[in-house]
């Protein structure tokens, strides 16, 4: 008791929902998830402050992202924030005077790392670690500092 | 007083009978000797009518879903100039929630109330018995392929309500309301993960259709042989199966995000 049109329909139907699965992924999502990124390294800056700096922040040179941020320690030594870049094996030729700054996008935004290549002949090689940093600008920090001020300049 | 007592002991013992019973079922049913060449149309006649014809109503409902997350996000949104973000915040609550989450309720209104209805009016005229009589298992030619018929067809149909309510909320935010096509597509691919989001979206679903297919065949099974007992076990699919729907939502989400204190 086979029914073609009947299992027609069903394969359609089974079809259809792989396909759609294929389509969320790849239009929704666009698999960064499944797919890891081998071709990476990873360089380490530490800052003072890291602000709301979170795993998976972007890494960008001159507003081009080229890596994300892999995770974010504190050293128990130095308390200060070790925080581990994963960057895109393409860009392998940072000098070891990198400097790293932890930036706001926009006023509201999410806090990212921005590199600033340096003029060393010598280039970071992988766990390399960035000397000169920049930590995250706190508006709360920015706004006592001005609020102090203020009030000294009345007297 | 006494009979008060007496009456909750009662009703605890039969919900333990009910839970042991219903396990005993579900574990028979999927130990029941396969014989894969007979149960393949079997199955397939199955889901052609738990799944396909759900399909008209679960895409539709989908389309809705989408256009009304679109329109009141944007609404919000638009207030702190963040319209662009529409993309992500329907993408996320879909895949995340809402697809699982309402596929499996229309799922239990519309399929689950059928095979209870089905089966229990197998019972009520005698056609399970008559199964035993010809020493055919009433539990893998009659149970089994339902059983796995709902199991594989609510996690496409969720694939699938996924997938129109974006378009749908596409529609409203894109087409209509004026949000750029390009960010509302890049938004949301920075902001959905494949193995977070959707995957663990579709493992709701597989749950989902585990327990409500489960719960569907087993009121239909044991559904009191008369009208009245097959409309009643009918009901009882429908509000156990969204109940536990709801609460299993509940646990999984606990169990994926983890309590809320991921980094």
């Amino acid at each position: 008791m086979r029914n073609k049109g009947l299992e027609f329909a069903v394969g359609v139907f089974i079809l259809a929902g792989l396909l759609a699965l294929l389509v969320l992924a790849f239009q929704v999502s666009s698999v960064t998830g499944l797919v890891k990124a081998k071709n990476y390294y990873e360089i380490i800056a530490e800052f003072d402050n890291t602000g709301d700096l979170k795993k998976n922040a972007p890494v960008a040179v001159s507003g081009v992202v080229v890596g994300h941020v892999k995770s974010i320690q504190l050293d128990p030594q130095t308390f200060r924030a070790k925080v581990t870049m994963k960057i895109n094996s393409y860009f392998n030729r940072f000098p070891v005077d990198t400097s790293a700054s932890i930036l706001t996008q926009g006023l509201l935004g999410s806090n990212y790392i921005s590199l600033t290549p340096g003029f060393d002949e010598k280039v970071l090689q992988s766990g390399g670690v960035i000397e000169s940093t920049h930590s995250a600008i706190i508006l709360e920090n920015i706004i006592g500092q001005l609020m102090f001020n203020v009030k000294n300049s009345d007297k | 007083m006494k009979a008060g007592i007496q009456w909750l002991g009662r009703a605890g013992i039969d919900f333990c009978q009910a839970v042991g019973r219903s396990g005993l079922f579900l574990l028979s049913t999927l130990l029941a000797r396969p014989k894969w060449r007979q149960i393949w149309p079997l199955f397939s006649l199955q889901l052609y009518r738990v799944g396909i014809l759900s399909l008209l109503i679960i895409l539709l409902s989908a389309v809705f879903i989408g256009m009304v997350v679109a329109l009141q996000g944007y609404n919000t949104l638009q207030k702190f100039g963040a319209a662009q973000e529409v993309g992500q915040l329907l993408a996320l609550s879909v895949v995340r929630e809402l697809g699982p989450v309402v596929s499996a309720l229309l799922f239990a209104g519309r399929a689950g109330s059928s095979l209870t209805a089905e089966i229990g009016l197998m019972r009520a005229t005698e056609q399970i018995t008559s199964m035993e009589i010809m020493a055919v298992d009433p539990l893998w030619r009659v149970v089994s392929p339902r059983l796995w018929a709902g199991f594989v067809a609510l996690p496409l149909l969720t694939i699938l309500f996924n997938l129109t309510a974006i378009y749908g909320g596409h529609l409203v935010a894109v087409d209509w309301l004026g949000v750029d096509s390009g960010a509302f597509w890049s938004n949301m691919q920075s902001a959905v993960s494949f193995r977070e989001d959707i995957l663990n979206g579709i493992i709701k679903s597989l749950v989902f259709g585990f327990v409500v297919s489960w719960v569907s065949v087993y009121q239909g099974f044991y559904a009191e042989p008369n009208a009245a007992g097959v409309s009643n076990a009918t009901t009882k699919t429908v509000v156990y199966g969204s109940l536990l729907v709801l609460a299993l939502d509940f646990v999984l989400t606990t169990m994926m995000i983890g309590g809320g204190n991921h980094a």
